[in-house]
């Protein structure tokens, strides 16, 4: 059954990210987007995640997602583009350098994974971490002790991005208003 | 030499060896003598003050007089029109103001000084440390004893009465408050100089009057051969400079020290078994003297020296710094003592220098050089004297000759004024200076041409002014060691003592035919001119007659025991002597113990009476014989004297073919060496070297360019292909 | 099969890249740079397993920092649309020499 459902989601996350790429509008590789990550949010779950796969629908294919559509829709984009994907050297180019990368990262990354992903050195732990304090309490427990500065780091980060988006995308005073 | 039992009798540490029990006991009584200086430090602070003041003055006015270029006018038109601005008043008093001070707290430690007899040198201070390493360490202290409080005195007192002097003198200047700042650091760090404690401040005083006698130099730096006549005095010092370093750093590599109390403590234990080095130090010291006293063969800077302001001639070019080199050498005559051959070095140089600078004043017409070939003349004269040994003859000659060659530039000063003066009214272009242009002076300034005649007569040498004693007590020295048993060098002191005979009777000649062509006979100015010349205002007069009683009196600081007779009796015996005997008696007593004591004779016979009498007689006999010969003479105007000069009156009026044998030998190869490292090394290796690496960074940066494509994608392509890169070098090997 | 969530990870990343290089859309551009993240994310909760449980917490922070870049990300865009009305990164060639 996990098997099952991983290869289909993988499929799925596969088939979307190829789809982001040689979708010819925004708006279709924006969707094609939005099915990547909720595969990979099932494949978060099938590797016992729960919490991450939450958090990956409604903040990444939820808000995320939807910021990038608002923007679209925002610029008028939907209907007015251009194809601006050419199949020549420079796409073959492309195409090498990225197989390489993966090829390269494939061998690397596949090397050190056990036999079972759900097994492993750690498994044991999380598992019992989730069994005592759930999904959310086994993330938020390290979250909020040992990673705490980091986390309030990030809080001051996301605090300066929407300062800075604010900035950025308000027009300066004498232009005109035009979007 | 006197014994030293009579200065010693009265204290009871007077003998450097004595036992820790006598020093013991004598601790109490040592400390009741201590002399405590009276404000020494305020010495040399107020002329620095007076610089700070008078310089800032200068920059007001300066700034004023660039302002009034721009509108249009002239420099002189600020100062001379309309009264004058304060800029130009206020150094008046400033200027002279604070020389006047510091000559009197000057007098008052000398009386502190003359009462306290004192026979170990008193350091003032440290007031702070200027340099402190592992194992060097310079304070800033003064040094104060007989040698450096005669040279204080002579300083301040002669710097005082030129200050004033150059009040009249500079009045018309607009650079008037300019003048006054440099004239009062010089005077500063003459006195460092002279009162440094140890030979590194000495030499920031040694390097501080070289930047300002380049500074006076050249202070109407607009003609071109004024500034350049600056320029040759502060590189031609440079080389005595160089010898000066070299010797502190032997002294320090050997001693350990550089304060003087130090050096002269362990000189002797130092140099011991090793008399090489201390005849190396001695000979770069003297060096470096004759770079600052003009000294053959250094001496070509000294007569071009007199581009300045006159009264900077005489403070500077002839009664204080260019004395520098004979002070260093007293100064360091415990050095010298150790090194007979240095000696006999600097006695030659003295002699050599004395006789050709005589000639070459033979045969000058500018007024000032023949004073200039003077100065160097008599330089040479207290040289001559500091390398027999006679340190107290040679600091001797040096005060009286700062009283009768500041008189003698001051009174040609005067003159020149005062012919300047007359030609600017009648629009004259003859040279005021030119001694072919004046005669017949002696109606129109009776002051200066009798002031003058006095320092004449006691450059001369002439019983009974102050040149009589001195320039005798030097030539009797010079015969008097010759006969010394010990003196391996004797017959060249016989040769030192037969120049140094006719040098003074050159000096008489050149001397007379100065004061003929100036102020006797027929008168060379037109009837225009005649009208304008008269006597300087008091302001410069007073001065001048304040030299010439000194000229005059000078003698009776220093009246032999022998010649006692000639003053009835009327001054203390070597009075002089004995005020300095703390200072020298240490090179007295090692140049004893390796010479003998010096004979009672001249090297031909006679004792230093008869050679007085002699001497005495031959100048007055000179002087009166040039004064009838030459007083007949036509001389022609400068204009007029256009014939050809040949054979020895040429060499002499081309000054012995210094100049032009330096241009030959030094200036051109060093001019086509810089040439050619303009040219070759600058122009072609260098530059090539600096447009091989612009036009490599030039290539570098065009290759580069080509993937700054300004295209997201490449970046992002090029970022991958590094990944990929990176990826492939840790993993795949 | 669970083993080859590493393997999907490089895989998706390899076309991540190939977007970011070969597309000149920007937002597409931004797209293909969110899966490159979701690509690393997948990785590290493929690898909390291994590691521990600071795997899934650093997914956390790259969501976040997902989150900043899509927003400041997105105000250039807009920004940038507002001068060239385009948002074609091959008509911004301002840095070129």
């Amino acid at each position: 059954m996990t098997d099952v459902l991983f290869v289909l989601f993988a499929v799925v996350a596969l088939g979307g990210a190829a789809g982001v790429v040689l979708g010819r509008s925004p708006v279709a590789s924006l969707l094609f987007m939005v099915a990547t990550l909720a595969s990979v949010a099932g494949i978060f779950v099938l590797l016992e995640a729960h919490f991450l796969a939450a958090v990956q629908v409604m903040v990444y294919a939820g808000a995320i997602m939807v910021l990038f559509l608002f923007v679209i829709m925002l610029l008028n984009l939907g209907h007015d583009y251009r194809a601006d994907l050419k199949f020549g050297l420079w796409s073959l180019l492309a195409l090498s350098v990225s197989g390489l990368t993966g090829g390269l990262l494939w061998t690397f990354l596949a090397d050190p994974v056990p036999a079972g992903a759900l097994g492993g050195a750690a498994a044991s732990a999380i598992d019992a971490a989730v069994a005592e304090k759930g999904a959310v309490g086994a993330i938020a427990d390290p979250l909020f002790t040992d990673y705490v500065v980091a986390f309030e780091l990030t809080g001051l980060l996301l605090l300066v991005a929407i300062v800075a988006a604010v900035v950025l995308a308000k027009p300066r005073s004498g232009e005109e208003q035009e979007c | 030499m006197p014994s030293s039992s009579s200065s010693g009798a009265t204290a009871p540490f007077a003998d450097p060896a004595s036992s820790a029990l006598s020093e013991a006991a004598a601790l109490p009584v040592q400390q009741a003598a201590v002399w405590e200086p009276f404000l020494p430090w305020m010495v040399v602070l107020l002329p620095l003050l007076g610089f700070v003041a008078n310089g800032l003055l200068a920059l007001v006015s300066a700034t004023r007089s660039a302002a009034a270029v721009r509108a249009g006018g002239t420099e002189d038109s600020l100062s001379l029109d309309g009264g004058r601005p304060r800029t130009h008043r206020w150094p008046t008093y400033i200027g002279p103001g604070v020389m006047i001070a510091a000559f009197l707290l000057a007098i008052v430690n000398f009386a502190g000084m003359l009462g306290a007899d004192l026979h170990e040198p008193v350091v003032a201070g440290p007031y702070w440390t200027w340099l402190a390493t592992s194992s060097l360490r310079i304070d800033v202290a003064l040094h104060l004893d007989q040698l450096s409080m005669i040279m204080m005195l002579v300083v301040t007192g002669v710097g005082s009465l030129i200050h004033v002097f150059s009040v009249g003198y500079m009045r018309d200047d607009p650079g008037y408050p300019r003048y006054f700042a440099y004239l009062n650091l010089f005077v500063f760090f003459m006195l460092v100089l002279v009162l440094g404690a140890g030979y590194p401040l000495m030499f920031v005083g040694w390097e501080g009057v070289g930047l300002c006698s380049y500074l006076l130099i050249g202070y109407w730096f607009a003609d071109r051969e004024k500034a350049d006549a600056g320029k040759k005095a502060f590189i031609v010092n440079r080389i005595g400079d160089f010898g000066f370093l070299l010797a502190m750093f032997l002294l320090f590599d050997n001693i350990g020290a550089l304060d003087f109390v130090s050096v002269f403590e362990g000189a002797e234990a130092a140099f011991s078994d090793n008399r090489a080095l201390v005849t190396t130090a001695t000979l770069l010291f003297m060096l470096g003297a004759a770079g600052k006293s003009a000294q053959v063969p250094l001496h070509v800077w000294l007569p071009d020296a007199m581009a300045g302001p006159t009264p900077v001639s005489a403070l500077i070019h002839a009664a204080t710094m260019v004395t520098a080199g004979v002070y260093v050498i007293a100064r360091s005559s415990a050095l010298f003592a150790l090194a007979p051959a240095s000696q006999a070095v600097v006695a030659g140089i003295g002699a050599l220098t004395a006789l050709l600078a005589a000639t070459i004043a033979l045969r000058q017409y500018d007024i000032k050089k023949v004073l200039a070939y003077s100065t160097v003349s008599q330089l040479g004269f207290m040289f001559l004297a500091a390398g027999v040994g006679a340190y107290t003859a040679a600091v001797f000659h040096l005060v009286t000759h700062a009283f009768f060659k500041a008189l003698l530039f001051l009174g040609a000063g005067a003159v020149i004024h005062s012919l300047h003066h007359a030609f600017h009214e009648t629009g004259s272009k003859a040279d005021a200076q030119d001694m072919r242009n004046m005669g017949g002076l002696r109606a129109k300034m009776p002051v200066t041409w009798a002031v003058m005649g006095i320092a004449t007569l006691a450059i001369a040498g002439v019983w009974p002014l102050a040149g009589f004693f001195s320039k005798d007590e030097i030539i009797w020295y010079a015969g008097a060691w010759a006969g010394a048993p010990g003196n391996a060098n004797g017959s060249w002191y016989v040769v030192f003592w037969v120049v140094a005979l006719a040098t003074a009777l050159l000096t008489a000649f050149y001397m007379t035919r100065l004061m003929v062509m100036t102020f006797h006979g027929r008168s060379r100015l037109g009837d225009a001119e005649q009208r304008h010349v008269h006597d300087s205002p008091w302001v410069m007069r007073a001065p001048l007659i304040v030299l010439a009683v000194l000229s005059v009196a000078g003698g009776l600081l220093n009246v032999p025991e022998s010649l006692r007779v000639l003053v009835f009796g009327a001054a203390p015996f070597e009075w002089l002597h004995h005020w300095l005997e703390p200072v020298t008696h240490a090179a007295a007593e090692i140049q004893v113990a390796g010479m003998g004591e010096a004979a009672h004779q001249s090297p031909v016979g006679g004792g230093e009476l008869t050679w007085a009498l002699i001497s005495t007689v031959a100048a007055l006999a000179v002087v009166g014989g040039a004064f009838a010969v030459l007083r007949k003479r036509l001389y022609r105007t400068a204009a007029e004297d256009a014939d050809p000069r040949t054979g020895l009156a040429l060499a002499l009026e081309r000054k012995w073919y210094f100049d032009e044998a330096y241009d030959r030998a030094v200036v051109r190869p060093v001019l086509a060496l810089s040439r050619w490292c303009w040219k070759i090394v600058d122009g072609i290796v260098i530059d090539g070297f600096v447009n091989l690496a612009a036009a490599l960074a030039r290539l570098a940066g065009w290759t580069t360019s080509l993937f700054h494509t300004g295209q997201v994608n490449t970046y992002a392509f090029v970022l991958a292909l590094g990944v990929l890169a990176v990826l492939g070098a840790v993993y795949l090997p | 099969m669970l083993t080859y969530a590493l393997p999907l990870s490089a895989a998706l990343f390899a076309i991540g890249t190939l977007g970011v290089v070969v597309r000149r859309n920007a937002i597409v551009m931004f797209l293909c740079i969110e899966l490159q993240l979701n690509a690393v994310n997948l990785a590290f909760v493929a690898l909390s397993r291994q590691v521990g449980i600071e795997g899934q917490l650093f997914v956390f922070f790259v969501m976040t920092v997902a989150a900043a870049e899509a927003a400041v990300g997105l105000a250039i865009i807009i920004a940038v649309f507002r001068h060239q009305r385009t948002v074609q990164v091959d008509r911004f060639n301002l840095l070129r020499w």
